[in-house]
Parts: C-alpha cells; sequence; structure tokens
C-alpha cells in the first residue's frame, strides 16, 4: 500500500480521478472547500429550492471538517478531519452536480463505495486526531458561507501539499476492506 | 465545614479545559509512542509517529491536538463537609466551561436543543456527574471528548447465560463495527452490570484510569487482556488503515446487577484522549 505519492490539484478532470487507487498517499496542493453535517443540510435545502450553491461543485474536493478557531496569527485552528460517513445519504446529489472528490475520517457505507465508482469519483481519508500537524499544510482559510452555522460554516481554504490517502477509488476499490485482510489475524 | 468560593471551580475548570486541549498526559505518549515501536504495518508506524509529531506541536504551540475538543464532560467527587459559597455549583461549573472555550480558542461543538441544532457558541452546556464522598475537598476530573468516538459507542442488555463469552464478543464486535470512524488507536472503556444508565456512567468513569492500568481484581484484568489482544487481532489498526494497534488499552469496571440482567456499554475513546484530575 506504500506506493508512490501522488501529487494532485483540483479541480480534478476524469483522467486524473482515474489513475487514482485506493492506498495510494496524495498530496493536495490548491483550493479545498470545507463542509460538514449543518452545511450539508443547509446545500440540500438550497438544491431543492433550485437556488445556487456557495461554490460550483464541478470537479471540486469537500473537506469534511470543523475547524477550531484561529488564534491571532494564526490561518486556521487545528483541522483535522471529522467522520465522512455520516455524510454518505448527500454523496448521490452532490456527485449529480460534479463533485469528484471528498476527503475525511473512517470507512463509509456500500452505498457510497459504489456511488464513487459510478460517478467516477474518489474519497480520500486523512488522519483523524492530527489537526495541528494537518493545519501546517493550510495556506488561507477563509469563511464563504452560512456564518451563523460556526464552526460548521463553509470555509475556502488553500492548501500546499495536503496529505491524505485514496480511501475508495474509481474501480470500486476499498483501502479499509484491503486492510482487514492484510493485517486481520 | 470548609467552605470554597464558586470562583475557584469556575478558575478551576476553565484553566483545564484549556490545558488538556494541547498537552496530552504522559500515559498517553507513552501509550503511543509503545504502539508505534510494536506496530508492523508500515502505514500504522507511519500514523503514529504523526501522532505523536502532532502532540509535540500540541505542546510547543499550544494548538488543540485535535479540531474537535469535544463534549465537556466534568465528574466531581464532592466531600460532604464541603460548602461551596457564590454560585451554585451548575452555573460555576458552566462559566468554566464556556471561559475557558471561549479563551482558548477552543471550538464550540455544542447545539443547545438536538433537534432544533442551534449551536451554543460557547461549548455549554457541559455534562456534569457528581458523587459526595467523605472529606472536606473537591476532585474534578475534567474531560473533553470527541463525539466521532461517543458516535461509536454501544450498550446492550445481554443475558446472564451468554455471560463472558457474551461480553467478549460484543465488545469486540463494537469496535469491529466502528471501523476507522472512531479514529484508532483507542481506549475501550467497559462497563458491565449495574443498570441501563449505571453500565454507561461506569464505563465511561473506566476512561480516567491512567491509559493501560488495570482494574485491582484479576478476573477483570484477565477479561481486559482478552478483549485487548482480540480486538488488536482485528486488522484494522491505526485510523483503520490496516496494523496491530487498534486499541492501546481497554479499561473494565464492573457493578453488581439483578438476577436477570447483564447490561454492558462500551464507550469507545480516541487517541485524542483528554483527561485531567484536579484536586481543590
Amino acid at each position: 500500500m506504500m506506493n508512490d505519492v501522488v501529487k494532485i490539484r483540483p479541480p480534478l478532470d476524469e483522467k486524473t480521478v482515474r489513475s487514482l487507487k485506493a492506498g495510494q498517499r496524495v498530496l493536495i496542493t490548491g483550493t479545498i472547500y470545507t463542509a460538514r453535517d449543518a452545511a450539508h443540510k443547509r446545500m440540500m435545502e438550497l438544491i431543492k429550492k433550485n437556488e445556487p450553491l456557495p461554490f460550483d461543485l464541478k470537479g471540486q474536493i469537500i473537506y469534511y471538517v470543523g475547524p477550531t478557531p484561529a488564534k491571532p496569527g494564526q490561518v486556521v485552528g487545528s483541522a483535522g478531519p471529522t467522520t465522512s460517513s455520516r455524510m454518505d445519504s448527500y454523496m448521490e446529489t452532490l456527485y449529480k452536480l460534479g463533485l469528484k472528490g471528498t476527503i475525511g475520517k473512517g470507512n463509509r457505507s456500500q452505498e457510497v463505495i459504489d456511488l464513487v465508482r459510478k460517478y467516477k469519483a474518489v474519497h480520500f481519508s486523512n488522519i483523524g486526531g492530527a489537526g495541528a500537524l494537518i493545519a501546517k499544510t493550510i495556506r488561507k482559510c477563509e469563511m464563504i458561507a452560512f456564518e451563523d452555522l460556526g464552526t460548521e460554516a463553509i470555509h475556502r481554504m488553500e492548501v500546499e501539499n495536503f496529505s491524505a490517502i485514496v480511501a475508495y477509488d474509481s474501480e470500486g476499490n476499498d483501502l479499509y476492506k484491503e486492510a482487514i485482510k492484510q493485517y486481520g489475524r | 465545614m470548609r467552605q470554597i468560593d464558586s470562583q475557584v471551580l469556575t478558575e478551576t475548570v476553565e484553566k483545564g479545559f484549556i490545558e488538556i486541549t494541547h498537552l496530552p498526559g504522559g500515559d498517553l505518549i507513552a501509550a503511543l509512542d509503545k504502539a508505534r515501536q510494536e506496530e508492523d504495518s508500515p502505514i500504522g508506524k507511519d500514523i503514529l509517529t504523526q501522532l505523536l509529531e502532532n502532540a509535540r506541536l500540541g505542546r510547543e504551540e499550544q494548538t488543540p491536538i485535535c479540531q474537535d475538543t469535544g463534549n465537556s464532560i466534568v465528574f466531581m467527587e464532592i466531600g460532604q463537609d464541603v460548602h461551596i459559597v457564590g454560585e451554585t455549583l451548575s452555573d460555576a461549573v458552566r462559566r468554566g466551561v464556556s471561559q475557558g472555550y471561549t479563551k482558548g480558542y477552543l471550538r464550540a461543538s455544542i447545539v443547545g436543543d438536538p433537534l432544533e441544532r442551534k449551536n451554543t457558541r460557547d461549548n455549554t452546556p457541559p455534562f456534569v456527574h457528581t458523587e459526595i464522598t467523605s472529606g472536606d475537598r473537591i476532585k474534578i476530573t475534567m474531560m473533553a471528548k470527541g463525539s466521532g468516538c461517543e458516535n461509536m459507542s454501544r450498550f446492550k442488555m445481554l443475558t446472564p447465560a451468554q455471560g463472558r463469552q457474551g461480553v467478549v464478543d460484543f465488545v469486540v464486535d463494537t469496535v469491529l463495527q466502528g471501523g476507522g470512524k472512531p479514529c484508532p488507536p483507542l481506549i475501550v472503556g467497559v462497563g458491565i452490570g449495574g443498570t441501563f444508565d449505571m453500565a454507561t456512567y461506569i464505563a465511561k468513569k473506566s476512561l480516567f484510569r491512567p491509559v493501560g492500568e488495570h482494574h485491582p481484581e484479576p478476573h477483570v484484568k484477565e477479561l481486559e487482556e482478552e478483549l485487548l489482544e482480540k480486538i488488536n487481532n482485528l486488522g484494522l489498526g491505526p485510523q483503520g488503515w490496516g496494523g496491530r494497534a487498534t486499541a492501546l488499552a481497554v479499561h473494565v469496571e464492573t457493578y453488581p446487577c439483578h438476577i436477570a440482567s447483564l447490561p454492558v456499554a462500551v464507550n469507545i475513546e480516541c487517541h485524542s484522549h483528554r483527561v485531567k484530575t484536579v484536586t481543590i
């Protein structure tokens, strides 16, 4: 599973997405967007009412994170991933609108694994509980929507060599299942 | 009767939460380091190395080690010869949490109503438990507990027929079902016995022991060791990306129970284990 590290830059095109394989390490540089539970609910309401979303999803990556407030002089506080599976029920709607990638922690449902394959998307995991370290790769963080949600507001982040691993790829491969197969006794 | 000003409680709680969120205990660091040395998966070893680096950054830069600065849990053992003057105990602790989370740049993660879900913006209310003990001191244990792991906790009423084996199967399956979601390597808190509420209470309390410290009773210690071995054979490893270190420790607490009952609660704690006890 320790393949060479691949550098990627969103927005992701289909060729890049198809080249990524479960277990591969990636370094992401460029723009990503934050959204977690409450922001997803808001986005669903907007979609239902045919209103525009705070950002165009096409080819973009959503990072499931709610950072701690930045101290004076900091770009962002601690900023590690939250549990991906809580956003499972929103995925098909978002993939239909062109979302290509997501970043979070932990395994997701089979339904999402199937959707990742169907919509030729990719899901990344990064290290939960490493929020101080991860924040070092975030260069800018700007709130763009849903300010009243506090930490759950949508932020645009500029990241540089943001480290993650491909958890589910466009062919349906699954890092988490492979891990248990390889290391379970 | 010894008098304690409620302001002392407020200040203790304020300071406590600011400290634990960026300064992990020596017991946790030692457990992570041991897991790193024993880890046979390269990716697992790498994750544990990064977690130790993250802890160093937290300490040196006073940045929270995890962005989920948690549910603010406060357990208090109050000596019956203490009289609190000033605010009520509940208000004093609440104010301590509010001040700590605001001044410490900690994340406000609590919604005031579980259905309406509006953020209270200062992480209040805390979850406070009190026990009356002898003496004239107050022992305050503070825990910042993330909900990624809290969400993977489970409770089950087993039958006496299912017995010890039933307990083992339920605890191991709880960890397996959680997979990578609760941020392994975990600390697994288990409460066996009591009632519906008591089992979950002692499961949470078991997490206050220094990481890996065994229960004093030999048969409970043996159960802790068996559970840890079985959990670490699952192969989930750090973050569920594969390896040995699925759990750093299993802590079991027991309590008397009814002839018809065998309640079991599993309170899952992540590696961002933030606990501190202060006696005033």
